[in-house]
């Protein structure tokens, strides 16, 4: 797996490559958590158009970034979901827990009607 | 007229997180050896990972030194996979493989969930301090041009 991390508007944005299991979810969940405090964003945008396969391990630090990122009052908004991703969203649930988008535009659209509202 | 594959693969490997990546991907070379449903063959990848893993996270606590044993019997359109390790077993098999039931806040708990889910039917064998056994075991459908069409 690979990780393409960026920030702007208060957003780190992650582009996730490849295979997204037991080997890669520690090193998504350190880069993450670094960028993090490191950009001081508030929200995350997830990229997952490049992933080849994910199981529950990338699931799972998926989901702890979602708790730490909404403790700290902020959004989560993943896009580019295949179909195998979207079933493993599914039957775990998590689809009706994050917001999923097709697009980036729509990510970013998401992100702003959020901002409004807090505003 | 139908291919009739009958094959069996042994693989032994230390518990280690990259191995999951080997486990999955031996098992898939085994059953494209069949006409397959991308959608099964996907299925049958995160089977594999989520035993594998739990193998390595739970029976061996993340420790690389343990052997995880696979066997892959493919018996004509049907997969029985036994997944196997030494580690400390399962005290309590039913909590163990209760949706969103982990040890971990950094894991969902859906790894058996996800095995129910995508497997026809999932046998777990265990003993505390002698190790556990997973058979997973799936239909892989015959009616390829069918499947592939719906």
């Amino acid at each position: 797996m690979s990780l393409i991390l960026n920030s702007k508007k208060n957003t780190l944005i992650v582009r996730v490559n490849g295979d997204f299991d037991l080997v890669s979810a520690n090193e998504f969940r350190d880069k993450i958590d670094k960028s993090l405090e490191e950009t001081r964003s508030q929200n995350l945008m997830l990229d997952l158009s490049k992933i080849t396969f994910i199981d529950s391990s990338g699931l799972g630090v998926i989901l702890g970034r979602y708790r730490r990122v909404k403790g700290n009052q902020g959004q989560v908004v993943i896009y580019g979901t295949k179909p195998a991703v979207e079933k493993i969203f599914a039957v775990s649930g998590i689809s009706s827990l994050m917001t999923l988008c097709e697009t980036e535009k729509e990510a970013w659209e998401f992100l702003d009607s959020k901002s409004f509202k807090g505003a | 007229m139908e291919k009739i594959i009958n094959n069996k693969i042994k693989l032994e490997f230390m518990s280690l997180a990259e191995n999951v990546a080997l486990a999955r991907i031996t098992v898939a070379a085994l059953v494209s050896q069949l006409e397959i449903t991308l959608n099964d063959l996907e299925e049958i990848k995160v089977a594999v990972s989520e035993a594998v893993s739990n193998a390595i996270i739970h029976g061996y606590q993340n420790g690389p030194e343990g052997i995880v044993t696979l066997t892959a019997l493919l018996k004509g359109q049907t997969l029985i996979l036994e997944i196997e390790d030494q580690g400390v077993g399962i005290p309590d098999i039913k909590k163990a493989m209760e949706p969103a039931y982990s040890t971990d806040p950094e894991r969902t708990g859906l790894g058996f969930v996800f095995m129910q889910s995508f497997m026809d039917e999932v046998k777990v064998i265990s003993q505390v301090n002698s190790g556990t056994k997973v058979v997973l075991t799936k239909q892989i459908s015959a009616d390829f041009k069918n499947t592939a069409v719906s």
